[in-house]
């Protein structure tokens, strides 16, 4: 921005912290134990997950006839749930890849949290194809094994294969990046708690960091190195899930532009999401001088520039459809806007295009209520993105004989509320046992006042 | 039996609360002929491998090798799989369509490249679950700097190095012996 060029930029973190103060500060959430908050927190969001589990157990033991879906609608709530939670990963990435690729210093303050809540919303995620497979004693039969049945391989020409790679991939080396930046931070606690068995623990993950030079210079460029291979790959992630659509011959599906559109959407998202947890976080655990209004300020400009992509995407979408020719894409357009399911895509359209542009007002992004509420009409109105993209797409088929609604049965919300359980347990095991901040990289960000950069 | 000989030399120490402090002490030690053995501290300092005299890391190689291996792996699975060994026909698609291939290929190349440069990272620098650390003080992880230097015959007196430390503002200094390995 040109005219903060000639302002006075506020310094990345706040209060003139020394590192011995950012440990300190980081460390606190931790050394300190769990809230009142943190227990009421945590019991409701492992209630949610109960409900969760008993659906998915009554669901897998009576069959997967117990949801909304029938001949036409053949994927419905669980497919877009799975879109919905992949996506919401996307952020952590594009904040510890994307951003570190990119030089942007105000990522060291979110990166941590970010990654964890990728790796914790792939877990949600990975739970919806999983039991929409209706047998998930055999999900192993997705990889390929030699086995005693031919033996018979996986299909690796079909876009449901390449998620499983995909998705397993992207899960496996978010994990190992998000535990590699996690090393010195854990050596960190080792050399700092006072406990015995605490000192055990994490001396035993902190692998014998001494935080020696010559481990640092190694231990960054493997970072680059992670950084680099992360960014394609979180491109190519939300890619590949949009295949599963986009090789389709369905109108509303079968679109090139799927790829780059899904990818904005996940990260808008992702940015949504991360913005959310945030600003409850940075109250919570003490942490306003780490996240302050100029990081909100960078992420909401983000999520800004997220929804005005994702509104030409809509956009294009119609574009597309009537400059075809295709009645088949005209009609499948025109139906997703006004047929039975049009509020759906008002909805999204309301919570994904319109809403976010309060965020290019200062004003707004000053009021961190309002941010707060813009971020949750995103989530929401991504979630319905999904939807619209699936459900709306098929509900219509060739054949009027054919045409049928969709409506999701209370096993498939009580599903859908168990993930959200699982993910909140398991973010709040997060905050309560890992430091939420990155303090080795917090560190190396400070302003310090002896004048050096 | 033949006993040997305990040789021993001194290992010097000076801790800094500034890293670039920290960088210029370790420079000028190097440039008096000792040898710089690490600088351990809470973060990387920039400037500290010529300031160290390390040399450029063969980490990148070693990711290149890895996530060459990965694409060898999936452009063999994938044909074998799918052309040689069991060619199913699923909607008259080619058994061969290298296309369908690429992004098996991709995430299997991403895969291997960064589990093997981060499985290189530990034992390039002898990291493993469970090891015990050799911290030159408990503080370096939090918010200090220790240059850790080895007498190499500098020839420099114990006044001229206390006089390094302070010039470079080192808030302690200390010496160890040490035991030479051989």
């Amino acid at each position: 921005m040109a005219d903060e060029a000639c302002v006075d930029i506020p310094p990345l973190i706040l209060g003139d912290r020394t590192p011995k103060d950012v440990t300190a500060d980081v460390a606190a959430p931790i050394e300190r134990g769990a809230s009142k908050s943190w227990w009421v927190a945590f019991i409701v969001a492992l209630s949610l997950l109960g409900v969760g589990f008993a659906a998915v157990w009554y669901q897998i033991a009576t069959g997967i006839g117990t949801w909304g879906l029938n001949k036409t609608v053949g994927w419905a709530f669980d497919i877009t749930n799975f879109v919905f939670w992949v996506g919401i990963g996307h952020a952590g990435t594009l904040i510890s890849a994307i951003l570190f690729l990119m030089r942007q210093k105000w990522r060291t303050s979110m990166n941590r949290a970010a990654e964890a809540m990728t790796i914790i919303a792939v877990m949600c995620a990975g739970l919806f194809p999983v039991i929409h497979m209706g047998r998930p004693w055999l999900a192993h039969w997705v990889f390929p094994y030699p086995n005693f049945r031919g033996p018979l391989w996986v299909n690796f020409r079909s876009p449901l294969l390449w998620d499983v790679f995909a998705i397993g991939t992207y899960f496996t080396v978010s994990a190992v990046f998000w535990y590699f930046g996690l090393i010195p931070d854990l050596a960190t606690l080792r050399d700092r708690t006072k406990s015995k068995i605490k000192k055990a623990i994490f001396g035993f993950f902190s692998m014998g960091w001494s935080g020696s030079q010559r481990s640092w210079m190694r231990y960054e460029v493997v970072y680059l190195l992670l950084a680099g291979l992360a960014t394609p790959l979180v491109v190519s992630v939300h890619s590949v899930v949009s295949f599963d659509f986009a090789t389709a011959v369905i109108p509303g599906w079968h679109t090139t532009v799927f790829p780059p559109y899904f990818v904005i959407g996940a990260i808008f998202s992702g940015f949504a999401m991360v913005m959310t947890l945030m600003l409850i976080a940075r109250k919570v655990l003490n942490f306003e001088n780490y996240i302050t209004q100029r990081h909100i300020n960078a992420a909401c400009r983000v999520i800004v520039f997220g929804s005005c992509v994702v509104g030409f995407a809509y956009t294009t979408e119609l574009f597309i459809a009537w400059y075809s020719g295709s009645e088949y894409e005209q009609f499948a357009f025109l139906n997703r806007i006004r047929g039975p399911m049009g509020w759906a895509y008002w909805i999204m359209v309301s919570c994904n295009v319109i809403i976010p542009q309060l965020l290019w007002f200062g004003k707004v992004r000053k009021n961190l209520l309002l941010v707060f509420i813009v971020t949750i009409f995103v989530n929401i109105g991504m979630w319905f993105e999904r939807f619209v993209i699936i459900v709306t797409s098929i509900h219509r088929d060739f054949l009027p004989s054919s045409w049928a609604s969709y409506c999701p049965t209370a096993i498939e919300v009580a599903t859908f509320v168990g993930s959200f359980g699982l993910f909140f347990t398991l973010f709040l095991l997060f905050c309560r046992f890992f430091p939420f901040l990155a303090m080795s990289e917090v560190k190396g960000v400070l302003e310090k006042k002896g004048g050096h950069a | 039996m033949v006993f040997k000989q305990r040789e021993l030399r001194w290992l010097h120490f000076g801790a800094f609360t500034d890293d670039h402090d920290a960088c210029s002490a370790a420079k000028e030690c190097r440039e008096a002929g000792f040898d710089v053995v690490d600088v351990h501290g809470p973060y990387p300092i920039h400037g500290i491998e010529e300031a160290m005299g390390m040399k450029r890391s063969k980490l990148t190689w070693a990711c290149f090798f890895f996530g060459l291996s990965g694409l060898a792996l999936a452009r063999w699975l994938q044909y074998f799989t799918s052309r040689d060994d069991w060619p199913l026909n699923v909607g008259g698609k080619p058994f061969e369509s290298w296309p369908a291939f690429v992004p098996v290929a991709f995430e299997l190349t991403v895969l291997f490249a960064s589990l093997g440069v981060v499985a290189t990272f530990f034992i390039s620098n002898r990291l493993f679950f469970g090891k015990k650390p050799r911290l030159p003080e408990a503080s370096v992880t939090d918010d200090e700097f220790v240059v850790v230097i080895r007498d190499k015959g500098a020839g420099l007196t114990q006044t001229d190095l206390s006089d390094l430390w302070d010039r470079h503002g080192a808030i302690r200094s200390w010496d160890q012996m040490e035991e030479v390995k051989s």
